[in-house]
């Protein structure tokens, strides 16, 4: 995608006409001259038109409305920005970005990094002995949680860990270690690691299939090279995989991490951001202050800050991956 | 999952592009060419394919137990098959939430999602990537702001329009929010892949006398079509998945979708860990039978040109 915007100065200069000599853009360009308008413009207006109400407005509205004092009902009063005042002294709203912040490990970092040594062995251990079958269906079973429901998911494992009947506990306890049978969902303690077990099943299929591309993209030759001068599987992993497919771990490392910020369903469907508030993410947040105490205003005030850090971190995806356009 | 619109989640620049299609290659190799496994190699098979089971252990949490009684459970634990077999919590768990009516409703959400959804971007992207309109990078710049934005920092506004006007619990709703969210992201992506459309093919056509319109509907379109299949593959199933907008537009029953049948009804009708499983699989099946039937074309869109 970053050629739309690395393509665009040439392109530029193409439609001016005036600094291309090619006869082929001739026609173009006198045509241009003519009309003044581009006919083309018609067609994007329906897109940009319901682009600017439905997310422009909606946007805007919620930035307003973080500087009100509402409840839904009613007119909203004007506060300034107290709403964003008591946030900074709110334990729960830092409290539900240091979670954002463990989702990140656990959702970006963790799968990444198992992504690509799995993506690795599969492709470069498994398929050359074993056939590129297997690895394939290696591949497709682990990206099936991608496309479950996350309210599956989420039904699946609040099963799988529940104190009681929980299949894991279950297990636990026949192997003798009841000890460490714990209630994961119900203890503070262990509730979002728990909800992370859940995330990093869910997201490394996503990484494995992008590494898997990413490396099917690569010259075999200097790999070949230090096979041939002994090295092992695991050297050739650390020194020569690992720094080829930099430019796709940036992608998932980035994008993982903006979806890690985003977690809304997982901690709907798993814990509705408990017990107590140890599961609580920004979007959690703010979605309850709407709709359960309907403080508007000061959940508009929590989901502008989350919409502006995300907004910051996309910029920098996209700088990355031009930088590194330009660097190949 | 896979319904998170990113930047880089799908990505359309090459394969799909009138220029040439990239396959998902990897790999190609024949029997004669494999190296011998050795002790090693089936250390780490065996090792893989633990992983994978593990990974695959909750899809057979649910097949086996959605098909088993409760006594039958309760004997002989989760993890082994059934020794009946009863339809009787699926067809349970059907009439129950009426699964047919949230199939149905899932269906039309996706479905008119996708449609609307790949004419605007198509429109959009026609016009930038093809019509080079001035201004395009400011409009592909906002439309960034399509997938940064979380969705909670739009959906009180969206609450509220929808109530104005008369569009609160009903799937219209749903689908305008996401036809504009996800056409955002497929005009970003179109555009790319139209601004390499081949120039000769498009100068040919001018030559010849073909206005605007007619350069969309049997020039670029017939072209790019296997694009606009692909991208409306994922816009069905990222509607498909969607949780947050369907959970607060969509309240009563007879509106809800497949995804939010389990989510917002989990203590009411799944107590027991049968009936669990048998939601469960109801639940994960359509999405599961789509990604086979698309298997191919999903992860070539996940991993195109990730990384140019």
């Amino acid at each position: 995608m970053s050629s739309v915007l690395a393509a665009a100065p040439a392109a530029d200069s193409a439609a001016s006409g005036k600094t291309v000599t090619a006869p082929a853009a001739r026609p173009r360009s006198t045509k241009r001259a003519t009309c003044r308008v581009n006919p083309y413009v018609w067609y994007v207006i329906p897109g940009v038109l319901a682009f600017l109400v439905v997310i422009g407005g909606s946007f805007g509205a919620t930035i307003y409305t973080s500087f009100t004092s509402w409840n839904g009902l009613g007119t909203a009063k004007f506060v300034g920005l107290k709403n964003y005042i008591t946030l900074m002294g709110d334990e729960v709203f830092w409290q539900s970005f240091l979670h954002a912040g463990v989702f990140v490990i656990t959702m970006a970092l963790i799968p990444s990094a198992l992504g690509l040594f799995v993506a690795a062995l599969l492709f470069d251990y498994i398929a050359p002995r074993f056939g590129a079958r297997i690895s394939a269906a290696m591949r497709a079973m682990f990206f099936v949680p991608q496309i479950i429901p996350i309210t599956v998911s989420g039904v699946l494992w609040v099963w799988l860990l529940s104190p009681n009947d929980g299949v894991i506990n279950t297990i636990l306890r026949n192997i003798g270690a009841s000890n460490i049978a714990l209630n994961w969902l119900g203890d503070p303690k262990y509730a979002i690691w728990a909800v992370s077990a859940m995330l990093i099943w869910i997201q490394i299929g996503y990484s494995i299939v992008i590494f898997m591309s990413g490396l099917s993209r690569l010259d075999p030759s200097m790999s070949e090279a230090a096979q041939l001068d002994g090295a092992t599987w695991f050297q050739r992993f650390r020194m020569i995989t690992f720094f080829q497919v930099r430019p796709e771990l940036s992608v998932v490392l980035l994008t993982t991490t903006v979806a890690a910020l985003k977690v809304f369903a997982p901690v709907y469907v798993m814990t509705q951001g408990g017990p107590g508030n140890a599961t609580t993410v920004p979007a959690f947040f703010s979605y309850y202050q709407f709709f359960t105490t309907t403080k508007v205003g000061y959940g508009s005030a929590v989901a502008t800050v989350l919409a502006l850090i995300l907004t910051v971190i996309a910029i920098v995806i996209l700088n990355v991956q031009n930088r590194q356009g330009e660097n190949q | 999952m896979i319904a998170e619109p990113m930047p880089a989640s799908i990505q359309l620049d090459e394969g799909a592009s009138p220029r040439a299609g990239k396959p998902l290659k990897p790999l190609k190799l024949r029997k004669s060419e494999l190296v011998k496994p050795g002790v090693s190699g089936w250390l780490m098979l065996t090792v893989l394919v633990i992983a994978v089971l593990a990974w695959v252990f909750p899809l057979w949490l649910t097949v086996v137990n959605a098909f088993k009684t409760a006594p039958d459970l309760l004997e002989n634990g989760p993890v082994t098959v059934p020794t009946t077999i009863t339809l009787a919590n699926i067809t349970d768990f059907w009439t129950q939430v009426n699964f047919t009516q949230k199939l149905w409703n899932s269906i039309q959400i996706s479905g008119w999602t996708a449609l609307l959804a790949i004419v605007l971007s198509f429109l959009t992207a026609y016009a930038i990537g093809i019509g080079r309109i001035k201004f395009r990078m400011w409009v592909l710049g906002l439309f960034m702001i399509a997938f940064t934005i979380p969705q909670e920092a739009l959906i009180y506004p969206i609450y509220t329009m929808a109530k104005s006007v008369g569009l609160y619990d009903n799937i219209w709703s749903v689908i305008i929010f996401f036809a504009v969210t996800q056409s955002a992201f497929g005009a970003y992506m179109l555009s790319s892949v139209l601004s390499e459309f081949p120039m000769e093919i498009l100068e040919a056509a001018r030559i010849d006398g073909a206005g605007t319109l007619r350069l969309l509907w049997s020039v670029v379109l017939p072209i790019v079509r296997p694009t606009l299949l692909m991208l409306a593959t994922f816009f069905f199933i990222w509607t498909w998945n969607e949780f947050l907008m369907p959970l607060v537009l969509l309240p009563s029953n007879a509106n809800q979708t497949v995804a939010l049948s389990l989510g917002a009804t989990s203590g009411q009708y799944t107590s027991d860990p049968v009936s669990k499983a048998a939601a469960a699989l109801l639940g994960l099946l359509p999405s599961l039978i789509f990604f086979f039937i698309f298997q191919r074309t999903l992860l070539r869109g996940v991993t195109m040109g990730a990384v140019k």
